[in-house]
This record gives C-alpha cells, sequence and structure tokens, in this order.
C-alpha cells in the first residue's frame, strides 16, 4: 500500500508492530461496558422530544421514589458552566438534566433507574413531559439575526461571540486585478465512535472516593470537572479510563450524563451505568462540522492570492461545554481559515451562534476540516478565473521552505517544512498526468474523471499559549512522565493522556526503547488512570506524543546517569569513563560491560554492591515537559484524488488517493499511516456521506446507522501514504504530532476533483455531503444556466 | 434502546404459529430472521406482546424443484438463496447476492422480507418482475396472490395479522430469457435510492419491466416493458421513461426521477445487450 519507510531496532522510526493489538484483535479488549459491578443498576434518560419548549411540568409514575430523577432533585449536582475570556463570549450553563426549558431534541430531561436497561427505559416512558413548544431557530443565519427568540432567554440575542480580524485587507485587496467570490458550506454531522459515551460510577467505601470507569479521552480533566461540579475534593475522585472505543474529541469534555450517573453514584453509594446507545448518540451528538463561508479571494491575474475577505457562520446548537468551550471552533477557524499559503491581507468575522441542537464540540481537524474545505475551494475557483492549473495555483501560493520559520497573515508560526515539496511529490507519486490522459481519452462507461488536490498544514501540540489565547478556563502547561526501571530490567512508563487507537502503548515504548534500549515488549505503557498516572491535560489536538512523549524521552534521559553511576562502580571505573550503550549497558573504557539489568538488580534487590554515593533518587523518575517554543509544531500534507463521476446518477467513486505528509519525525511509520488512514475514512464520510438534517421544527431526520450513512470498507480506497520527515525545530526529536490530519484534507480535494471532472458542464459543487442529489441537482442547475447564458449571448 | 417486554414462542408447526397469531388478536408478530424486526423492537417502533418465531419451521425451509417453477419457503434465508443452484431461476441467486451484507443475508429471509414490505427492498421488486406467487397460510387454510398484488404500499401487503408469507412460486425463465437487474445504493449493502427489473421472455410472451425504491409499492411500467421488448434499448429512452415516470411514480423529485430513468436504463441494457 505504502513505501514501506522506517528504520531498523524499536526505537525511533521503527515500524514495531503494535502491542496493543494483540488484545483487540482477540477480543479481549476491555470496555466501559465490559465493567460489571456487583448490584449495578442501570440507568437510561428521558429526552426532550421537541426542539425548544419551556418545561410545565414532569409527573413522575406513582412510586417511583428512588428511581426517576428530574434537577431539582440532584441538589449537589452545579450545571455544567463553561466560562472562556474570549472577548464578546456569553455564559450559558448546561444543567444535568434539563431546567425550565429544553433547548434541543435530545436534550435528557429526565434520568431513570433500573435493574436492566430495558426496565428503565420502561420506566421513562411512563413519566409525563408537559412541555410548552416554543418557536425554534435551526437556521445559523437566520438565528444571528433573531433577538426575540433566543435559545438563552438571559441573552440579548443569539450569539455564543463574534471574532474579528483585519490584518492589512483595505490596502492589499485593492491591488488585487481578479476578485472571486464563493459560497461554501458544511452540514452538521456526528461524530460516530464505535462506543459512544459510556460511564460506570462506584462509590468506593473504603477510599471515601467516587471511581469512575468512563469512557474519556482526558481523564485528569474530567476528574477536575466532575469534582468540581459535584463539590467533592479532587481527591475523592478517580477516573479510569479503560479501553475505549474512539474518541475524535466527544470524549474530552464533561457530559451532562456522565456528571448525573456520577451524582446517583455520589447520593446512593451503589454503582450505577449508563451506556450511550446509537440512536442517542445521532439524535443528542449531532454537534460538528457545520460551517458556512461567504468569501472573496483578491488575486493577480497569475493565481497570486493577495487577500481574502472572509464570513464564517458556525451552527453552534444550545450550549457551550466544559472545559473547551464553543469559543474553541471558532477561534480555530478564524486563525487556520490561511491555511498554509502566504498572503497578507486578511479580514475576517467569525459568529458562533446558538441554535437549537445539540452543543457543537470539537471533532478530529477541529474547524480544520471546514477551514481547508473552503480555503481549497476557494484556490481551484481562483485558478479557474484565471485559467490555470490549480495546481499551479497551488505552488505559486504555499509558503515556501525558505520562508521558515514564517509568521503567517494571523502570526500562526510556521516552524518547519516544504509545503510545495510536499504537493509536488503528491503529483509525483499520484501521476496526475496519467490521470489527465485518461481524462481526455474518456472512459468506456461514459463516467467522467477529474482530479483534485488539497494542502494544509495542521497545528499540532500548541501548548498553553494557545490555548490560553483561545479563552479557555483550564489550559494545557506542562505534561509529565513517570518512569520507573523495575529489579528485573524492564520499564514502567505511566503517563496522564489516553490511548485510543493512537498506539500509544507501542509509540511510548519506543520512545523508551530509544533511550534505554530495553525491549519494547518490557516496557509497560499505563495510561488514563487518575490514580496510577501523573497528570496530563489528556489526549486531543494531536499533542500527546510531543507532550508526554516529549516527557518520557526526558525522564528516560534523566535515569541515564543514575544508572551509569551504579555501572561504573561495578565495573570499577570511573563515572565520567564509563558510557550507556542501549545494547550493552553500562560500558568501561576497555569494553567490558554490565548489562542494565544488573544495575537494575543491584539498586532493589542487592544494594549492598551498590556504590555508597549512589544517586538516592533510585531508578524512577517523574519528568514534566514542554516544548522551547509552545506555539505548535506545525504537520502538513498534500492529498490528491482520482475520481469517476457518473452524471447519470450523482455517483462518486474515488479511483485513487495519495496522501503525502510530513509530521516531523516518525516514531513509527506504521502507526502514522494507521491514524492517516482512519482519518481520511472521516474525512471521506463529511465529504460523501454523513449528514444529520433538521426539518423547520428542529427534527433531526437520522436517528439510526440506516439514515445517517458512513463510509464502510467498500466506500475507502486503498490509499497510498508517503511521508516526508522534516523535524521541528522545537519538540523532542524533532517529533510532530499527526492525530487529526487525515480527516481535514479529503472534503477539499474530492469536490475539486468532482468540479474538475464536471468543468465543462460549468458544475460547481460547494456543500457537504456530496449525495447523489445534491450532484444531480447541481448537473441540472448547471444544464440550464448554460442555456440562459447561450440564449442570452 | 432495548425492545419493550414481550413473549416469545416458537410453535411447533405452521397450524400452531397460525393458531398463536389468530389467538393473540393482533398484539402479535410473527418473527423471520428478525433483520428488520429486530431493530424496529429495540426502537419501539414495534411493540407486539407476542414474537411467533417462524424461521425454524421445517415446512417453511425447503425449497422444492416443482418443474416449471421453484418453491422456496417463506424462511429461506437470502444466503441459501444466493448460494442456491436454481435451474430456470439463477437469477433469484443473483438479487440475493446483492441484499444488503452476507451477515444480514444470514439471517433475513424471503418471506420476511416480503412481509416486512420495504419499498426498496429487493423481493418486493423482483419477485413481481419474475411472475412469482405468494403463498399464505392464515386461519382459513391457505392462498395463492400473485407477486404483483401482495404489496399495497409502503411497509403495506394483503396479509391480515394472523397469516404468515409460508412460500413463493417463481416460474422458471425460458432458455433464451433475459433479465436485467440494477439498483443504485450509495453504498454497499444499504437500501437503494432506485431500482428497477426487467424480464423478457419471449417464448412465455413475457415483458414487463418494474420500478422499486418509491414512496410506495413497487409499480410496473407496463407499456414501456412492452416497447422494450420490441425494440430493446432503443425504447428505454429518457423521454419514455420519464413519461411512464409521470404516471407510474408521480411525486418523485427531480433527483428521484433521474435516479429511477438510470435504473430504468441500465436494467433494460443489462437485459438486451
Amino acid at each position: 500500500m505504502s513505501e514501506e519507510h522506517g528504520k531498523p531496532g524499536q526505537g525511533i522510526g521503527a515500524r514495531v508492530p503494535r502491542k496493543e493489538d494483540s488484545r483487540h484483535l482477540h477480543g479481549r479488549g476491555q470496555y466501559v461496558s465490559d465493567m460489571l459491578l456487583p448490584g449495578q443498576m442501570e440507568v437510561a434518560f428521558l429526552r426532550s422530544p421537541v426542539a425548544h419548549g419551556r418545561i410545565r411540568g414532569i409527573r413522575k409514575p406513582a412510586g417511583s421514589e428512588g428511581r426517576v430523577f428530574v434537577r431539582e432533585d440532584l441538589v449537589e449536582a452545579s450545571d455544567i458552566a463553561s466560562p472562556s475570556s474570549l472577548p464578546t463570549y456569553k455564559l450559558s450553563s448546561q444543567p444535568p438534566l434539563a431546567h425550565g426549558k429544553v433547548r434541543f431534541v435530545g436534550e435528557p430531561v429526565v434520568m431513570c433507574v433500573a435493574r436492566t436497561r430495558a426496565e428503565a427505559e420502561d420506566l421513562s416512558e411512563l413519566v409525563e413531559l408537559d412541555i410548552e413548544e416554543l418557536p425554534v431557530l435551526v437556521d445559523a443565519d437566520a438565528a444571528r439575526l433573531e433577538k426575540s427568540v433566543r435559545v438563552h432567554d438571559e441573552w440579548d440575542d443569539n450569539l455564543f461571540l463574534t471574532l474579528s480580524v483585519d490584518n492589512d485587507f483595505e490596502t492589499l485587496s485593492k491591488k488585487a486585478s481578479v476578485v472571486v467570490k464563493r459560497d461554501v458550506e458544511l452540514s452538521r454531522q456526528a461524530m460516530v465512535p464505535m462506543e459512544g459515551k459510556a460511564v460506570v460510577a462506584h462509590w468506593d467505601e473504603r477510599a471515601d472516593m467516587l471511581v469512575m470507569y468512563y469512557s474519556t479521552q482526558t481523564p485528569h480533566i474530567v476528574r477536575t470537572g466532575i469534582a468540581q461540579f459535584l463539590g467533592l475534593d479532587e481527591g475523592q475522585v478517580r477516573i479510569i479510563a479503560p479501553d475505549v472505543g474512539g474518541g475524535f474529541g466527544y470524549k474530552v469534555i464533561v457530559h451532562p450524563e456522565e456528571l448525573a450517573v456520577a451524582w446517583l453514584a455520589m447520593k446512593y453509594r451503589k454503582p450505577f451505568r449508563w451506556i450511550e446507545d446509537r440512536r442517542e448518540h445521532l439524535v443528542s451528538g449531532a454537534n460538528a462540522r457545520q460551517h458556512r463561508y461567504r468569501l472573496t479571494a483578491y488575486a493577480d491575474d497569475k493565481g497570486r492570492l493577495l487577500a481574502l475577505d472572509a464570513e464564517i457562520t458556525i451552527d453552534g446548537g444550545a450550549y457551550s461545554n466544559w472545559p473547551f468551550t464553543i469559543g474553541l471552533e471558532p477561534g480555530q477557524a478564524i486563525s487556520n481559515l490561511p491555511g498554509p499559503y502566504d498572503f497578507r491581507g486578511y479580514r475576517c468575522t467569525t459568529y458562533c451562534v446558538a441554535t437549537n441542537k445539540p452543543g457543537f464540540m470539537p471533532y478530529r481537524g477541529v474547524a480544520r476540516t471546514g477551514v481547508c474545505f473552503a480555503m481549497e475551494l476557494l484556490i481551484d475557483a481562483i485558478a479557474r478565473a484565471v485559467d490555470m492549473d490549480p495546481y499551479e495555483v497551488r505552488m505559486k501560493n504555499l509558503v515556501r521552505p525558505e520562508q521558515m520559520p514564517y509568521d503567517n497573515v494571523v502570526k500562526k508560526h510556521y516552524d518547519s517544512g516544504n509545503y510545495p515539496g510536499a504537493l509536488a511529490l503528491a503529483r509525483e507519486k499520484f501521476d496526475a498526468d496519467k490521470w489527465l490522459a485518461r481524462q481526455k481519452s474518456g472512459e468506456a462507461d461514459g463516467r467522467k474523471i477529474g482530479i483534485g488536490f488539497a494542502s494544509y498544514c495542521e497545528q499540532s501540540a500548541h501548548g498553553t499559549s494557545v490555548f490560553a489565547s483561545w479563552g479557555l478556563p483550564l489550559v494545557p502547561g506542562y505534561d509529565q512522565a513517570a518512569v520507573k526501571l523495575t529489579p528485573d530490567g524492564g520499564l514502567e512508563v505511566r503517563v496522564g493522556v489516553h490511548s485510543h487507537g493512537q498506539g500509544m502503548e507501542t509509540t511510548f515504548a519506543q520512545l523508551a526503547n530509544e533511550i534505554l534500549g530495553i525491549d519494547v515488549s518490557k516496557v509497560k505503557v499505563t495510561h488514563g488512570d487518575t490514580g496510577t498516572t501523573p497528570y496530563s491535560t489528556g489526549t486531543y489536538a494531536s499533542r500527546s506524543i510531543v507532550m508526554c512523549g516529549g516527557a518520557t524521552l526526558k525522564a528516560c534521559q534523566e535515569l541515564l546517569p543514575r544508572i551509569v553511576k551504579i555501572g561504573a562502580h561495578l565495573l570499577k571505573c570511573s563515572e565520567s569513563e564509563a558510557r550507556f550503550d542501549k545494547s550493552l549497558g553500562v560500558v568501561a573504557p576497555d569494553g567490558r560491560a554490565v548489562a542494565l539489568k544488573e544495575v537494575c538488580t543491584v539498586w532493589y534487590l542487592r544494594p549492598d554492591r551498590a556504590p555508597l554515593d549512589v544517586d538516592r533518587r533510585g531508578l524512577e523518575v517523574s519528568v514534566s515537559y514542554k516544548p522551547d517554543r509552545d506555539t505548535g509544531a506545525f504537520s502538513y500534507a498534500s492529498h490528491a484524488v482520482a475520481v469517476a463521476v457518473d452524471a447519470g446518477t450523482g455517483a462518486v467513486e474515488i479511483l485513487d488517493y495519495v496522501v503525502v505528509e510530513d509530521c516531523g519525525t516518525l516514531v513509527n511509520p506504521m502507526v502514522v499511516e494507521g491514524q492517516t488512514i482512519g482519518g481520511v475514512a472521516q474525512g471521506i464520510g463529511t465529504a460523501l456521506y454523513e449528514e444529520i438534517q433538521y426539518d423547520a421544527n428542529g427534527q433531526p431526520n437520522a436517528s439510526t446507522l440506516a439514515d445517517y450513512l458512513l463510509p464502510g470498507p467498500t466506500e475507502i480506497p486503498d490509499m497510498r501514504i508517503f511521508h516526508m520527515e522534516t523535524p521541528s525545530p522545537y519538540t523532542m526529536f524533532g517529533i510532530k504530532g499527526m492525530g487529526e490530519g487525515g480527516a481535514i484534507a479529503p472534503p477539499a480535494a474530492i469536490f475539486n476533483a468532482v468540479n474538475d471532472a464536471l468543468k465543462a458542464s460549468g458544475v460547481e459543487v460547494r456543500k457537504t455531503p456530496l449525495t447523489p442529489q445534491r450532484l444531480l441537482d447541481e448537473i441540472e442547475r448547471a444544464r440550464k444556466q448554460t442555456l440562459a447564458d447561450r440564449q442570452a449571448a | 434502546m432495548k425492545a419493550a417486554a414481550f413473549e416469545y414462542l416458537k410453535p411447533a408447526d405452521v397450524a400452531a404459529a397460525i393458531a398463536a397469531l389468530a389467538g393473540a388478536a393482533g398484539d402479535a408478530k410473527p418473527l423471520g430472521g428478525g433483520q428488520s424486526l429486530g431493530p424496529m423492537l429495540n426502537l419501539r417502533l414495534a411493540r407486539p406482546k407476542l414474537l411467533v418465531d417462524v424461521s425454524k419451521l421445517a415446512a417453511m425451509r425447503a425449497i422444492e424443484d416443482r418443474g416449471a417453477a421453484w418453491r422456496i419457503g417463506g424462511a429461506v434465508t437470502h444466503a441459501t438463496i444466493e448460494d442456491a443452484r436454481l435451474a430456470g431461476c439463477g437469477v433469484l441467486s443473483e438479487v440475493a447476492r446483492d441484499i444488503a451484507y452476507r451477515i444480514i443475508r444470514n439471517r433475513g429471509t424471503i418471506g420476511g422480507s416480503l412481509a416486512h414490505a420495504d419499498p426498496a427492498a429487493d423481493w418486493p421488486l423482483a419477485l413481481p418482475a419474475l411472475a412469482a406467487s405468494i403463498f399464505i397460510a392464515g386461519p382459513a387454510g391457505e392462498r395463492q396472490v400473485p407477486a404483483e398484488d401482495f404489496m399495497t404500499g409502503a411497509f403495506a401487503t394483503v396479509l391480515t395479522e394472523d397469516e404468515i408469507v409460508i412460500a413463493v412460486e417463481v416460474p422458471k425463465l425460458s432458455a433464451n430469457a433475459r433479465w436485467g437487474y440494477w439498483k443504485f445504493c450509495r453504498k454497499t449493502g444499504e437500501f437503494p435510492e432506485a431500482s428497477a427489473a426487467v424480464l423478457l421472455d419471449p417464448a412465455r410472451k413475457l415483458a414487463r419491466l418494474w420500478i422499486g425504491a418509491l414512496n410506495g409499492a413497487p409499480q410496473a411500467l407496463t407499456a414501456l416493458a412492452a416497447d422494450v421488448a420490441q425494440r430493446g434499448t432503443l425504447a428505454a429512452t429518457e423521454l419514455a421513461i420519464g413519461q411512464a415516470l409521470e404516471r407510474a411514480a408521480p411525486t418523485l423529485d427531480y433527483a428521484g426521477r433521474r435516479l429511477h430513468i438510470a435504473a430504468v436504463q441500465r436494467a433494460v441494457k443489462k437485459a438486451c445487450d
């Protein structure tokens, strides 16, 4: 599939098979749903059937005391308030169960408890909701202007926040000879991890502690949130994230249902479990991607972009979230829209609007799938306007390697890379000329061939200053790793991030191997448990391998002098003469060596053989790390795709898909490829399949996977992935994050390819997903337009 | 998303199944492979008090060669039909092969699919096109209904609440018969957005053209079928199909019409090529 890329051994750069695969492939993974505690009760939520309404009354069934709960019953739980320091941001709170009003279809209103989930659902059917329906805000543009109907009554409009930027727009736009206007739009999606939200909560009397098995990417953050919202000490909350079946951003926040179940366990001191089902997920988790762009590009007649004017409207749904807040999406949208391009005039206003839909959350790629879609469709539109090859226009505008490091028009600091190089390599590996020849010669079945490119850069592992600038109530700082050599020469690595598909049980072992040479099978990586791991804000924003990985590398490095000290003593040479060798252990100048295992044995079991002045901190250490510069290590990629379009049915088939990516120093090329494949699959979902539409009453049209289409194995092409390696100057070993990237470019590349295929007929599609219906309608619109143009001429 | 409580009955034979259904006064449902009823139970869209499992009844699991026709029991799975060698009815295996996914075909039954009557399903389209008959058992005994009269609308059939589909009978195709079946699915295994089936069997004086995936039951395009029998693909112009659709499926939107035109043209092409 991809050119074999990898270094020998087990350290950084090696294609080490994933250690975690064995349990997953043998069906021995342990997820929250696998946890069974004695006396465990099941929870079901009765959810709002209407999008907007005032709760006039809730009647519990007779005899349901202690089994049916409304907001007023959860006395000890506070609402989930999500403050932000962003200008214009309006504060909102989400109650664990709806209170006063319901604000979207699927909002939890009543919590029911029974021995089985089915019985809990039976119970929920006996509850009578009396809700006075209110006018519904479905369209973000309309909601932005609406003042009398409001999602949050205490506000004076429906704007979560408005962000604006203007850097040299007036001056530079005046120099343009070509002006290109385009509107583009992405539909609302759900994230659809294989495992939805899931919690089992119980009270450990001995530890005097709420213990929660919790499907989360960020156990330490969640601990802070649960403690805060229940009024517990942090020491009274332990969050254990066992195997987690996909996160994608859905699991970086404290959800109301999770807080409600935590309250049950705290109150009743018994185990309670709630597992989100697929219908709940699709209805109450439709929370991503819905952006609308109004763009005007100002370019010269050679396709050089001079200035960009943009208005972005984000359909924020009903609630902000804790701790990332709804400000993250508009913050990323406005600052990432310029993408990998070199232009200096930029004006943008981004509205984040409250509507009667589930609250927006950060989905893999966070805003960048949208901004890449907008920017890359615009680049192709510029190319058509100046009658140039879109590839050439892209080449002309990408930041060049000699400009690195490059501070772009919004002062994003692109640390390193060769953006045009990646695009050129993509074109070469993709064999664009072959596709263009095939396009020209035509297909036997009448389908039209098109090719499309998309380039992006991805801020990864951005730290304190960046998150602080997005106004978050909780900002990541240093990440920590605790490493401990064991008496038999193995290593334990404990980190506060969580691995749920990223392969970190393997890659972190490779980092340790890089420093200490210990076989990866002897390196045990423990993650995702606040009771056993040092603090980290967790896994999100393509950060773990740089942040916690960096801490792991540093911690292993800190052990080296301690190891050498003991080894030199055993070898009867001086510490300064001895050196550490990854395969031999501690080596004396004359070549004699003592294995690492023996050093460990001496420290733990035979301290009588250790030097008197042994380093008393021992063979374990906890070290914190953040990169020298915390503005991010920018990964980047170019995607190239060839499609065949059936104009009779609107069907799009992907014939070839090439990714050229550069995430700095590769830790494990196979893991990078796996992450890329998964991301591209999700991007294809955004491009062609996934969508939840709402009717005028705010009712979602998809509540099962029969209506919400996901790409399956037959819809995902056998993509070809190629690597470039430009180390970041700011991180340990030059490693960059890359977890989100795959999901960013596919909609842009695929739409550009479809538009290329049908360019002769004037077709230009600009709204995700590209359903057959949308494409057929556009083909008809273009046909009528062409006819009208001809008649006018 | 768990089913409401229900009783489950595994009857000894068809008579016992009918008796159980009749005794439940409309509060029972026969259960075949459960590939549609299962999700509907879980979504609580179906809430029968009693499920009568007919999927294991021997009388409904047989495939018999009746000379001029194949008789296929109502509880025969799609996968069994897919794997069968049905001389003169190989088209049934072709249709079965493209129903959903194999794991669904392993359980889903032909009788269950007909009784469920999803407008986009395959058997409700293919069987009328093949001039099949459907055998129904109920308290009053057995009756036989032409497949084209079986489905009366979306998720609606001639079945009463105490009747079950015990078998279908599909006439064998003549040696020179032509068959074309084409459906457009957004992805592998999904229900189609448009579908069409064409049977041209001059030896039996049959020319049938049916379309499915409509708002209601599949429809016959009879006049067009006759024209196709005469002139082949030349008859299947966009204009002619469009006019036929105006009568047979007037509520289709623009894209729906385009997709059905494509389905008819491609089914005809398959039959005529």
